[in-house]
């Protein structure tokens, strides 16, 4: 996984509540077996119009936002269904942070393991950050890791909250599984209290 | 020490480790693995030459892509029949127990696991699917998860999480007749909207819970992640026990004695504090109708559409006149009088036997409109027999439903069963995103008997004084 620390990149705001995993990518591009070329079914369906053109008026399609690599939105987005192909399609595309109010659980987490940012600032915050962001063509933020902040064009400042650990394995970019592995001799020790404890979940289900 | 709730009893006998910040490396028990979200796990293993930690605790079945029609046909699209074969292959490779499609035992992963006796109480279970939170029914702390996490846990029967907090939602008074579970978690949805349990586990209590069947404990739980809770869950008791005795999957003999007897111990003391509650009156819960493109845009279906001019926040008033603006609705017309064109009865929310026989109930003697295309999907290979056996694809098939295999179906359309854009849908699954169902489809989320109501009549009708 590629390490986070710190960015400054160019934001595209995509002003809307709720936005769910469905329209983060669409079912037909889940039929995939691997977790790179997700790029066209971004927001597949708000980017077409009914004829199968380009919508200019989504926000992607224009060219003010090409290459930004900071996406800012509103509450509970990522919402609904599980797919990590929605961070996969959003790290295809180029962002590596999102930014909102509020993120639905399981969204939040692929997110870490896919070397995303997502970071919470406070609705007023995000309200500010969306006025500058859809009034000022060009317009960039600095976001850093390390000091949980984001920072404005003006200098002003934004501080973010997240888990320490969370923050050290993007940080760093480490595979988590591979830590994980570090604590074998700790599951170990758990697996074999679990089998004595609650032995009928260790029936072999393939006999 | 004040007591411990359901969730912290399963929580606390999983922990095989916590780092300083209260970050958990949490033992699996078990894990369910569909086609969808597994292909790239099972490629992460292989590129790191890991195997699966325990693969007997891992069931797989495909259910997303299947075909509803003709199995022996072979799948008409190649990339679905792909990530199906990829499945076959990649469980042949790690010797994972999988229910081909071909299988009776196959059917949508959250009605097999506990239809197997798979999902067990005081158990964690997770799938690489949001709807796990289904297996909560039986007092398991089960929830979605990513592929990431889906290769985390074959390949370490652990995951890494920090401790959600707890939500009770209590449900007491008696529901009124007609009225389901389905009904009553759209009725929280729309109480708590669908960010109001992130970041908590959820459990459900009361005396209308009690009263419920599995199945409806498992509509319930199923929506748990629809208001935003990863998982949810209900005490087991002597239903629960009951529905679990000499299902193929579950402990035998002593086995199964010694199993109970840990169960009993699972309930919330009385001394326990929960985060958050929320109570409501089962006997308020009207029959429910979702209107819009969130499943916490939802009414009774005496209720009328909501009129977004009323609305004082902006950014509610602009999701609103969204949502009307995609669904075809206007502000105030009355839920009644939104005609339908097509019926979805099925998914992991309402496809099993109970859901069925209710169903096939209300549909005896009855006829599908003659401007409505309905369909039955069971949510296995297993309800499906049982149902024939019962005669109940014949009630459906009189009445002018389609009759179909097992599979998810229509709930997020990734087989060939879509609505076309603009087709208005009566849907007992569990979304009505945008396009969920087909671009441009329109869903409006119901429970069964309204479904079947809506079939016969061409638009909704109250459950409650029809037929």
């Amino acid at each position: 996984m590629q390490a986070f620390t710190q960015m400054t990149g160019l934001v595209a705001p995509l002003d809307r509540v709720n936005v769910d995993t469905d329209q983060i990518i669409p079912k037909q591009f889940l039929k995939t077996i691997k977790r790179t070329g997700l790029r066209e079914g971004l927001f597949y369906d708000w980017r077409r119009r009914k004829d199968g053109s380009p919508d200019p008026s989504f926000f992607l399609n224009q060219p003010r936002y090409q290459g930004a690599t900071i996406l800012l939105t509103r509450d509970n987005f990522g919402c609904g269904s599980s797919r990590e192909h929605a961070p996969w399609a959003l790290l295809d595309q180029g962002f590596r942070c999102v930014i909102a109010p509020s993120f639905a659980d399981i969204f939040y987490n692929n997110c870490f393991q896919n070397g995303i940012l997502p970071v919470v600032l406070k609705s007023d915050e995000v309200q500010s950050l969306m006025k500058d962001a859809l009034g000022s063509e060009g317009y960039g933020l600095s976001v850093d890791l390390g000091l949980q902040t984001v920072t404005t064009p003006a200098g002003k400042q934004h501080r973010f909250e997240i888990d320490p650990f969370r923050k050290d394995c993007l940080y760093r970019g480490l595979d988590s599984i591979g830590l994980t592995l570090q604590h074998e001799p700790a599951i170990a020790v758990y697996e074999a209290r679990r089998r004595s404890e609650a032995p009928w979940l260790f029936v072999d289900l393939s006999s | 020490m004040s007591g411990q709730t359901l969730f912290d009893k399963i929580w606390d006998s999983h922990v095989v480790r916590a780092e300083p910040d209260g970050t958990t490396l949490l033992y699996i028990d078990r894990q369910l693995v569909h086609e969808v979200t597994s292909p790239q796990a099972f490629e992460g293993l292989k590129l790191a030459g890991r195997r699966p930690r325990r693969p007997s605790a891992t069931l797989a079945v495909p259910d997303h892509n299947v075909p509803t029609t003709d199995r022996r046909l072979a799948i008409a699209d190649p990339i679905s029949a792909k990530q199906i074969q990829t499945l076959e292959d990649n469980c042949r490779e790690f010797g994972i127990t999988l229910f081909g499609m071909n299988d009776i035992r196959q059917g949508v992963v959250h009605v097999i696991g506990p239809e197997q006796g798979f999902t067990l109480p005081g158990t964690t279970i997770v799938c690489g699917d949001s709807h796990t939170s289904t297996h909560g029914a039986f007092g398991a702390l089960a929830f979605g998860i990513g592929t990431s996490e889906v290769e985390h846990v074959l390949a370490t029967q652990c995951l890494v999480q920090k401790r959600p907090k707890t939500m009770e939602i209590r449900v007491d008074g008696t529901l009124s007749d007609r009225c389901s579970a389905k009904d009553v978690i759209l009725a929280i949805i729309g109480r708590i909207g669908t960010a109001g349990g992130t970041g908590y586990v959820i459990e459900y209590t009361g005396s209308a819970i009690s009263a419920l069947s599995m199945e409806g404990r498992m509509t319930l739980c199923n929506m748990s992640i629809e208001g935003g809770a990863r998982a949810g869950m209900v005490a087991p008791d002597d239903r629960t026990v009951a529905y679990i005795k000499g299902r193929p999957l579950a402990p035998k003999g002593d086995l199964f004695d010694q199993a109970v007897k840990a169960w009993r111990q699972l309930k919330t003391d009385a001394d326990a504090k929960y985060d958050a509650t929320v109570t409501l009156r089962a006997d308020d819960i009207a029959p429910q109708v979702s209107w819009g493109t969130s499943p916490g845009m939802v009414t009774g279906v005496d209720g009328r559409v909501p009129d977004p001019r009323t609305m004082g926040d902006e950014k509610t008033r602009k999701a609103t006149e969204r949502a009307l603006e995609y669904m075809g609705l206007t502000a105030n017309m009355p839920i009644t009088d939104i005609r339908i064109d097509k019926v979805f009865i099925g998914s992991c929310t309402n496809s099993r036997i109970e859901d069925l026989r209710l169903a096939a109930g209300f549909a005896k003697g009855k006829k599908v409109a003659k401007t409505v295309h309905a369909m039955v999907v069971p949510g296995s290979g297993l309800v499906k027999q049982q149902a024939e056996e019962e005669g109940l694809d014949r009630v459906f098939r009189e009445a002018g439903f389609e009759w179909r295999e097992a599979g998810c179906s229509m709930c997020l359309a990734m087989n060939a069963d879509v609505l076309q854009p603009g087709e208005r849908c009566a849907s007992t699954s569990n979304r009505n995103f945008e396009g969920r169902q087909g671009a441009g489809g329109r869903t409006h989320l119901v429970s069964p008997a309204m479904a079947v109501a809506a079939a016969v009549e061409g638009h909704f009708v109250d459950i409650r004084n029809w037929g």
